[in-house]
């Protein structure tokens, strides 16, 4: 727990729901990008869109659109269908699966700095 | 004698049997438990009403007892009324997930035909299992013979389910002295008592896609107090409602539902306070005692957890001396009843002595003869701060 969360603005028990139970999706709303020690860098002109990135991510933290127009990427190639965007870094851990499994090399983890 | 306000039919039947009748009526959608002598024959009898299509029950045969409660708790998520039964190692077994089912807030009935605890290995009667359970947030309702069980199993589904309640609950019987023993049960009609449990309404369910829930969440050190603290108010509602729904249930039945049953106790010098079937023999001790003009009395408590300090401690207020019989060791402290019984007691005035005993481990039995010898000691004022015993050799 963060030093800057204060406990007094936090829900009392008769305010939560009972069991610790919540409604479904509220890890939307727990940014864990602030755990990151390491930044996924992620070079669009080495991708080839092959999703093993997406699918390796725990976090589901690379976001996927379809794209009609396709997007440029490896050997200046354009991939149309479903394309990987930049990391969604509110949820990236900087755990370097990503950067691991790529196959073309396309992701570098870096030192994450930050700025506070 | 029977005050029985609707149809009933007798029947002879181990307090095992009553409990799978008292299954039958409610018609649980899911049970699941594993074989464990002394509780089989509850499963054995209802196996039989699902065979034979009594019930719709889907009957889950597990591969032990941690899976069963696994399985229980994972239906009560789904939206179910789920079951199971079973009693000594069984239990012990269970332990891992017996806080996951109450910290969910996940109302499974489960039925524990007490049993001693291994090492040595022992089939018969003691408490030790349930008592070794009592701080893990289900509800534990004793029963002092078949027909308790088998009401209580209704108490048990209500009150646990209950929206301000919704905690898991156990019912406790002897371990053969009451499991296997046969005795007349009124068994009353099948759906008044279906109807009196009703069906089970989930608020939330993991079966429901249309309102999605997270059940079983993390939660450190910024909620996991407040989640406990809730838990502990549930407890309360429990304690106030078991008296709110024994009422509905007299309606049926013609008989009280209190926290604990008083026998000869009001105008008592002396008491002693026994859980489960050893009450039934102390109340032919206290009968013979009462002939021999001592002011003897018992109080037998039904519902241990939440535990009626502030009754219990009423109801022993004007008494010379108490001695409290327990059927389980609490190694290295004070026997469970004793201990909440000296503590209920502690906000008298006035200090009243109390003796502990222990009694009937293993399933050794107790006899009325000792009993007596239990009240007249107490009656000559022996009372001592060691933990004394019925019935051992030294």
């Amino acid at each position: 727990m963060s030093e800057k969360v204060k406990w007094s603005e936090l829900k009392g028990w008769k305010e939560i729901p009972i069991g610790g139970n919540l409604p479904a999706k509220t890890s939307l709303e727990y940014k864990t990008g602030s755990w990151r020690t390491f930044r996924p860098e992620f070079d669009p002109s080495l991708c080839t869109h092959c999703m093993i990135c997406v699918h390796y991510c725990p976090d589901s933290a690379i976001p996927v659109i379809i794209s009609e127009e396709g997007v440029k990427g490896f050997r200046d190639r354009v991939y149309k269908g479903p394309v990987r965007l930049e990391t969604n870094f509110d949820y990236c851990k900087g755990c370097g699966i990503c950067a691991e499994e790529c196959p073309t090399k396309a992701i570098k983890m870096v030192r994450e700095t930050w700025e506070d | 004698m029977s005050m029985t306000k609707v149809k009933s039919t007798k029947k002879p039947l181990t307090g095992n049997e009553a409990i799978a009748e008292a299954m039958r009526q409610i018609r649980p959608d899911v049970l699941a438990a594993y074989p464990i002598t002394p509780q089989s024959p509850i499963v054995h009898t209802f196996a039989k009403f699902v065979a034979d299509g009594v019930v719709d029950t889907v009957m889950v045969t597990p591969e032990s007892e941690h899976s069963a409660i696994s399985v229980v708790t994972g239906a009560e998520a789904a939206g179910a009324r789920a079951m199971s039964a079973t009693a000594s190692q069984g239990l012990a077994l269970m332990v891992e997930v017996l806080p996951a089912t109450s910290g969910l807030r996940l109302p499974v009935v489960m039925a524990i035909a007490n049993r001693a605890l291994s090492a040595p290995i022992n089939i018969h009667c003691d408490h030790s299992d349930s008592m070794a359970v009592r701080d893990l947030g289900w509800i534990q309702i004793y029963s002092e013979n078949a027909q308790e069980a088998y009401e209580n199993m209704f108490l048990a589904v209500r009150l646990a389910e209950h929206p301000d309640v919704l905690l898991p609950a156990m019912v406790m019987l002897d371990g053969f002295i009451i499991s296997h023993g046969v005795e007349v049960v009124e068994i009353y009609d099948d759906e008044v008592m279906h109807k009196f449990v009703g069906e089970r309404k989930p608020k939330f369910s993991l079966l429901n896609y249309k309102e999605p829930w997270t059940m079983g969440p993390l939660e450190l050190t910024d909620y996991y107090f407040e989640t406990k603290r809730q838990e502990q108010e549930a407890m309360k509602n429990a304690k106030k409602l078991y008296i709110e729904i024994g009422k509905e249930l007299s309606e049926i039945t013609g008989k009280e539902y209190g926290y604990f049953e008083k026998y000869r106790l009001d105008d008592a010098e002396v008491g002693i306070v026994v859980l489960s079937s050893a009450a039934g023999t102390a109340k032919d001790a206290v009968d013979e005692l009462r002939k021999e003009g001592k002011k003897v009395g018992l109080l037998k408590p039904k519902l241990f957890r939440p535990f009626p300090y502030e009754e219990i401690r009423d109801a022993l207020k004007h008494l010379k001396v108490i001695g409290v019989l327990d059927r389980s060791y609490s190694f290295g402290g004070y026997a469970p009843l004793y201990s909440e019984i000296r503590n209920a007691l502690y906000d008298l005035d006035k200090r009243i002595p109390t003796q502990s005993y222990i009694y009937g481990l293993g399933g050794r039995d107790i006899f009325k003869q000792e009993i007596k010898e239990v009240f007249n000691e107490l009656l000559e004022g022996k009372i001592s701060s060691e933990e004394k015993c019925i019935g051992l050799r030294e």
